[in-house]
C-alpha cells in the first residue's frame, strides 16, 4: 500500500510548529452557541512563500485526527507530514508556487486551543466545560489565522473528511475569502450509520472507568482503553473490506492459527497496534468534541444557505472514491447537488481505488493529477 | 482563437445566444464550454475520460463525471438553458431515456450525429463491407457507436418525444454546413446537426 512516506523527489525538509494567539479576552472568539472563548492559540505551519501582493496563499484544513503538521519533517522525525505526498515542492499542491498554511483545528489537541486546554477561569483543563463546538467555529478561527498572516483571500482552501467539511462551511460562510474550494471524501450531512459509528467511539470512550466524566487530566487517570476502542472501530470504517483483504486476509499473527480469545489473526494485531499508537498522539477529550461537530454538521438545512455563494462564486472541485464507505460517493453527489443546483462553477470526480475512505490520503493518480490540473489553472490566474 | 477548435463545434456555438447557461454532455476536452466563454456563456460539462476530464480542469471548464444512462438525475429540472450532445447520441445505451432526461433538464438542445445512410456509407454497404469514415472511423468490434441512423430515422425520435426540431443543419465529412443544405442531405451528409425545443 503507497502511503504518505511513498512519495520520492525533493521535500521540504525541516518544518515546524508555531503557535500564536489569535483570540484573547479583550477580543475573545464570539462562538455559533453564544459562548465566548478566549484565549483561542492556534498552532500551524507554513510552507513556500507569500508573494507580494499575497494572492498565492493555500490554506489545508485537516481531517478528524490530523495536526498542523501536514506536509516536510519535524526535526528527527523520520516520517513526514500527514499529507506530504500532496503538498511540497512539484507536488499537486505546489510549495514552489504556492503558500501553504495548515494548521490545528479549535478543539483539536496538537497546539490549537482545545478541551485539555488551561482554562483560565478555574486554572484546571477545561474538560467537560469546554464550550461545545459548530464547524462555523472552526471557520472563524481557520480565518482569524488567516488574517494574522496577512492574507485576506486565499487562492484555495482544501480539505478532506472533516477538512472538507470546514472547507464547504467557511465557502458557504465567507465566500469572499476564497476563489476555490477542494473537498474530498466529504459529507454534507451525516447518515444515521456515521452517527452511529462516532456515538459508539463516544461511549467507549465515556464508560471507561478512567473517563471521570471528563475531570481525568486532574485525577490522574486516563480512558486509554475506550480511546483505544473507539479508534480501532473507526480505523475498520476508514478502509474498505477489499483494502483489509487485501493487507491481512485471514492470515494468522504468529506461525499458525490456534483458535484462542487473544491475538489470533493478523488483522487484530494491526487493530491492536493503531489503538494503542493513537493514545500517544490524542486526547479523549478532543475527539468526543470533533465527533460531535461532524453528527450536526447540516450546512444545507438553511434555506438561505448558498445566498452568499451565489452573490460571490467559488470555484468547487469535489472528488469521492469508489470503495470510500464512510462517505460514499452519494455524500459527495449531494453536495454537488446542491452547489450545481445553485449554479456556482462546480466540478466533480469519483475516483476508482481499492483504499475506502483513507485514498484521501494516499498518492492517487488521477486524484493527483486533478488537484494538480485544477491548481495550475489557478495558478495562471493569479499571475 | 476560434480556429483552433472543430468547425461543428464553431457552429453549435454560433446556435447558442449570448450568455447562456449551457450543459454539454459528452464535453470532451471542454472545447465547445471555453469557445461559449467568448459569448459569455456559463455552464458544465460532462465526460467520463479521465484525459478529458483532466483537460477541461486544467483549462477552468468546470466538468462533472457521471453517466449519461444512468445519472441525468443529478441535474434539476430546467437549471439550464442548453443542454448540448454533440456526436454522443449514438453512443449512449437508451437514447431515447438520455433525450427525455435532457428535455426536463432544459427547453433548448442541440443534438448532432453521424448520418449513417450518407452516399459512402451506402457505397461501402452495397460493397458489402460495414461503413467506415471521417465521422465513423471505427472498426465494427471496437465502436463506442451502439446505435447508427440516418437522418430521416432520427426524426420520429424526437416527434415521439414531443420534441419539436426549430433548426436542421447537415454537415459535411469536416463539419462544415453542407453549401447544398438539407436538399439530398440524407445522401450528401456525414453528420447532422439538429436544434430543438422540448414541450412545456
Amino acid at each position: 500500500m503507497r502511503n504518505n512516506g511513498g512519495v520520492t523527489g525533493p521535500t521540504l525538509g525541516i518544518v515546524e510548529t508555531r503557535i500564536v494567539t489569535v483570540f484573547d479576552h479583550d477580543d475573545p472568539l464570539r462562538m455559533r452557541s453564544g459562548a465566548t472563548l478566549a484565549p483561542v492559540d492556534v498552532a500551524y505551519e507554513t510552507y513556500g512563500t507569500l508573494n507580494e501582493a499575497h494572492t498565492n496563499a493555500i490554506f489545508i484544513c485537516h481531517a478528524l485526527t490530523g495536526d498542523a503538521h501536514a506536509a516536510g519533517f519535524h526535526e528527527g522525525d523520520a516520517k513526514p507530514g500527514w499529507w506530504d505526498n500532496m503538498i511540497g515542492p512539484g507536488r499537486p499542491i505546489d510549495t514552489d508556487v504556492w503558500f501553504v498554511v495548515a494548521s490545528n483545528i479549535l478543539g483539536g489537541c496538537k497546539g490549537t486551543t482545545g478541551p485539555s486546554s488551561m482554562s483560565p477561569a478555574s486554572g484546571e483543563p477545561y474538560a467537560l466545560d469546554f464550550p461545545l463546538l459548530d464547524m462555523a467555529d472552526f471557520v472563524e478561527v481557520h480565518r482569524a489565522l488567516g488574517h494574522r498572516l496577512g492574507i485576506d483571500r486565499f487562492a484555495a482552501v482544501v480539505g478532506g473528511s472533516l477538512g472538507g467539511m470546514q472547507v464547504l462551511q467557511w465557502a458557504l460562510n465567507y465566500p469572499g475569502d476564497m476563489d476555490r474550494a477542494l473537498i474530498f471524501a466529504a459529507s454534507s450531512r451525516l447518515t444515521a450509520q456515521n452517527i452511529a459509528f462516532n456515538a459508539v467511539g463516544r461511549h467507549a470512550i465515556m464508560r471507561d472507568t478512567g473517563f471521570n466524566e471528563g475531570r481525568f487530566l486532574t485525577r490522574g487517570t486516563s480512558p486509554s482503553k475506550g480511546l483505544s476502542v473507539a479508534r480501532m472501530m473507526a480505523h475498520i470504517t476508514y478502509l474498505s473490506e477489499e483494502a483489509f483483504q487485501e493487507k491481512f486476509g485471514r492470515s494468522a499473527q504468529e506461525g499458525e492459527l490456534s483458535p484462542n480469545f487473544g491475538i489470533d489473526f493478523a488483522v487484530e494485531s494491526y487493530l491492536e497496534h493503531q489503538g494503542q499508537r493513537f493514545l500517544s498522539r490524542f486526547d479523549p477529550l478532543s475527539y468526543l468534541y470533533l465527533t460531535r461537530v461532524m453528527d450536526y454538521f447540516d450546512p444545507f438545512q438553511d434555506p438561505q444557505a448558498l445566498e452568499a455563494l451565489r452573490a460571490d462564486p467559488v470555484r468547487f472541485l469535489i472528488m469521492s472514491f469508489d470503495t470510500d464507505w464512510r462517505f460514499s460517493t452519494q455524500h459527495s453527489r449531494r453536495i454537488v447537488r446542491h452547489l450545481e443546483g445553485a449554479h456556482l462553477p462546480t466540478s466533480f470526480r469519483e475516483i476508482a481505488s481499492p483504499w475506502g475512505h483513507d485514498s484521501f490520503l494516499l498518492e492517487l493518480e488521477q486524484y493527483h493529477l486533478s488537484v494538480r490540473a485544477f491548481l495550475d489553472r489557478a495558478a495562471e490566474e493569479i499571475r | 482563437m476560434s480556429e483552433r477548435f472543430r468547425a461543428d463545434l464553431a457552429i453549435i456555438a454560433d446556435l447558442i445566444p449570448q450568455g447562456s447557461r449551457v450543459l454539454d454532455l459528452g464535453c470532451g476536452n471542454g472545447d465547445l464550454l471555453r469557445l461559449l466563454r467568448e459569448k459569455d456563456c456559463t455552464g458544465t460539462g460532462v465526460d467520463l475520460d479521465p484525459a478529458n476530464v483532466l483537460e477541461c480542469l486544467r483549462h477552468g471548464v468546470d466538468v462533472i463525471e457521471l453517466d449519461l444512462d444512468k445519472e441525468l438525475g443529478e441535474f434539476g429540472p430546467d437549471s439550464y438553458d442548453f443542454v448540448v450532445l454533440s456526436r454522443t447520441l449514438q453512443t449512449v445505451y437508451k437514447p431515447r431515456r438520455v433525450l427525455a432526461e435532457m428535455s426536463r433538464i432544459a427547453v433548448h438542445s442541440i443534438v448532432s450525429m453521424p448520418n449513417f445512410a450518407h452516399w459512402r456509407n451506402r457505397l461501402r454497404l452495397l460493397r458489402g463491407r460495414m461503413p467506415m469514415s471521417k465521422d465513423l472511423p471505427f472498426e465494427w468490434y471496437d465502436t463506442p457507436n451502439l446505435h447508427h441512423s440516418s437522418i430521416p430515422d432520427l426524426e420520429p425520435l424526437f416527434t415521439s418525444l414531443g420534441i419539436e426540431i426549430d433548426r436542421r443543419i447537415p454537415l459535411d465529412v469536416d463539419g462544415h454546413r453542407l453549401a447544398t443544405g438539407n436538399i439530398g442531405s440524407n445522401l450528401l451528409a456525414s453528420s447532422v446537426l439538429f436544434m430543438l425545443h422540448a414541450p412545456r
